[in-house]
């Protein structure tokens, strides 16, 4: 699913800063991945070239088969709509729409009409269990329950992956819980997920955790699958 | 899909009411005080042009004065008297661009109408080119003609208003008689004023002939009105009225380069100095409506420069879920462009009923200095046009308000936007 191979990325914010050294990692459909490190060590600048949120200098990423280099703007645009499912640490709903209309936001710019958009989205808000809260305003929710709008609102258009960055960073121990187990419930169902976190716990749910260093892969460990 | 992104304009709007108010409200006043800018200047000129009369294009007058130095053994304050030789002198002078000359007289009378009802008006001695040079018609019968001074007949035309209270309203007064300070004469016409404030609204017209052969006026005139050609331009007429004061001077005995002593003035002339002062009061105003509306533009300039930065944030998601620099940058034009048309199109109303309230207020209102009877603003309106092309500015103006600063947003990479607060 994807291919990173020897990916370096160097920020120039006054003095040269070589953020990722030669990132060489594979990830099969279906797996589920979590991606460690300390802050600063580049992590999160990787899980935002494999968001296409941002670009790499050297090296070459395949996302599904497709090469993602030196996209223009439009073709960014396309493939994060069609290929890739966010989920945020602080959530990034729109204030000013209600759940159902921030699940169905990536259908819109896939030009779906808008019947069809809000069925979906009731639809995979019911998937998340918030179908009761469809005409909620994000400030109307818990931190739980707006992470599981914001993974409803990835998954509307069926995409290859699943991104999540610090996705139980803002949330207290027990809707962590509930935020990890929908997850792995989507995981169960086959979907390739990649979250960056901190976390111990949370990198356990995942099979496999990338530890990253200064730029660098550092060890690959692989999950046992009792902890689960 | 379109339909979509009016739906998304709309919540954003919604979304910051006070914000699109405060820009709503740039665009208004700016409109709205352009067009009443521009109809006080539409005020102003009609004004101006209606109580400077019509003069025809190929009219000269030349009217006496009082000398404005002392010359030839004369004093200062001696007053030019003006008879038939002196339109022979211009004749003469300039045949190639003089063609006529008619003297003019008038002088205050007494008149009784055949239902015995006295007024004291204006008298005056009129001719068949002094008429068709102020362009002049009658409402019933006829003006006065060739004939009736040849003959030295005794017939009047009288002004509408003056009809009106003699005889009444809708009363047919052609071929009834008048008495003129004791001699009768036969209306044969009634001409037509345009309302009760014209220059005329209050004069009875017999044949100059028969005015000087009644009051025994030899061939003196008030003034004189010359028939020209090849005039009409200011430079012509500019030799020409040199000319003829140099003539003038010489006969009257006055210092040529005394302008007081005898007005000469030209139809074309008098247009061409109109024209430009017009020009410049409208040139006053167009100038600075156009600062009003672009403070409006500013405004809307600097809120939208102001929302496109507070919602980055908020583009940036957009960005990551899948919207295209285009949906961006449409999305902002159209908020900008909704605003503009929405609140353009009520300073246009304020605006457009704010000058038809002038009109209906003070529109009309007359000045009365002394006997002379002056319209002040006089229909101080804009034309539509005018109304929709400075509100389409307006708009244009906003469209391109909003797509300069929606433009460079989509210039940032989607992770900066997302990391924007």
């Amino acid at each position: 699913m994807i291919h990173l191979r020897n990916i370096h990325k160097t920020y120039n914010n006054g003095a040269a800063l070589h953020v990722l050294k030669g990132i060489d990692l594979d990830i099969a459909p279906g797996e589920f991945v979590a991606i460690m490190g300390a802050s600063g060590s580049g992590k999160s600048t990787l899980l935002n070239i494999l968001g296409i949120l941002d670009n790499y200098d050297e090296g070459e990423y395949t996302l599904d088969g497709t090469l993602i280099k030196d996209l223009s703007e439009n073709k960014g645009a396309y493939y994060r709509n069609r290929l890739i499912g966010f989920v945020f640490q602080s959530f990034n709903l729109i204030s000013f729409k209600d759940a159902q209309e921030n699940v169905a936001l990536p259908l819109f710019y896939q030009g779906i009409g808008r019947k069809k958009r809000n069925q979906l989205a009731l639809e995979y808000l019911d998937k998340v269990g918030l179908k009761d809260w469809a005409h909620h305003y994000p400030n109307e929710m818990s931190g739980g329950q707006k992470q599981r709008v914001a993974i409803a609102r990835a998954l509307i258009t069926q995409p290859s992956i699943i991104l999540a960055d610090e996705p139980t960073g803002a949330l207290d121990s027990k809707t962590t819980i509930e935020v990890m187990e929908l997850l792995r419930e989507l995981h169960r169902q086959g979907m390739t997920i990649v979250m960056v976190t901190h976390e111990n716990d949370v990198a356990h749910c995942a099979e496999k955790i990338v530890h990253i260093k200064d730029g660098q892969i550092e060890n690959i460990e692989l999950v046992n699958d009792t902890n689960k | 899909m379109f339909l979509d992104l009016l739906f998304e304009v709309r919540d954003a709007i919604k979304r910051n009411k006070l914000r699109s108010a405060a820009t709503g409200f740039a665009v208004t006043s700016g409109i709205f005080l352009l067009i009443v800018l521009l109809g006080a200047g539409n005020g102003l000129i009609h004004t101006l042009e209606n109580n400077m009369g019509e003069m025809a294009l190929d009219a000269v007058s030349v009217s006496p004065g009082w000398t404005s130095t002392a010359f030839g053994g004369y004093e200062r304050g001696r007053r030019i008297e003006l008879d038939d030789s002196d339109g022979e002198l211009s004749l003469r002078l300039d045949p190639e661009h003089v063609l006529s000359f008619h003297p003019e007289y008038s002088k205050s009378a007494t008149i009784t109408a055949d239902n015995n009802k006295t007024l004291s008006t204006t008298l005056r001695g009129g001719t068949p080119y002094l008429f068709e040079s102020n362009n002049d018609k009658a409402t019933a019968g006829r003006l006065l003609n060739k004939l009736d001074l040849d003959e030295k007949r005794r017939v009047a035309v009288i002004a509408a208003p003056l009809a009106e209270r003699l005889f009444g309203k809708d009363i047919e007064v052609v071929s009834r008689y008048l008495k003129i300070d004791g001699s009768m004469y036969q209306i044969v016409g009634v001409l037509y004023v345009k309302d009760n404030t014209s220059q005329y609204a209050e004069t009875v017209f017999v044949p100059q002939s028969t005015l000087r052969l009644i009051y025994n006026l030899g061939n003196k005139a008030e003034d004189l009105t010359l028939k020209t050609q090849g005039l009409e331009q200011s430079e012509n007429f500019n030799v020409f009225e040199k000319l003829l004061r140099k003539a003038l001077a010489l006969k009257h005995t006055f210092d040529p380069n005394d302008w007081r002593a005898v007005y000469i003035s030209g139809g074309g002339d008098q247009a061409e100095t109109m024209d430009t002062a017009f020009g410049a009061i409208r040139k006053a105003f167009w100038f600075l409506g156009i600062l009003t509306l672009l403070s409006g533009v500013t405004g809307v300039s600097n809120i939208m420069l102001i929302s496109v930065r507070e919602r980055t944030h908020e583009f940036g998601i957009r960005k990551a879920l899948g919207a295209r620099p285009w949906h961006i940058i449409l999305m902002v034009i159209l908020e900008s462009i909704s605003i503009t048309t929405i609140f353009g199109y009520l300073g246009m109303v304020a605006g457009i009923a704010f000058c038809e309230y002038m009109n209906a207020a003070v529109g009309n209102s007359t000045l009365d200095i002394g006997e002379v009877q002056m319209e002040y603003f006089q229909d101080p309106t804009v034309g539509l046009d005018i109304c929709i092309e400075a509100t389409l500015v307006m708009i244009i103006a906003g469209a391109v308000a909003g797509f300069i600063p929606a433009r460079k947003t989509t210039k940032i990479k989607p992770i900066e936007a997302l990391q924007a607060r």
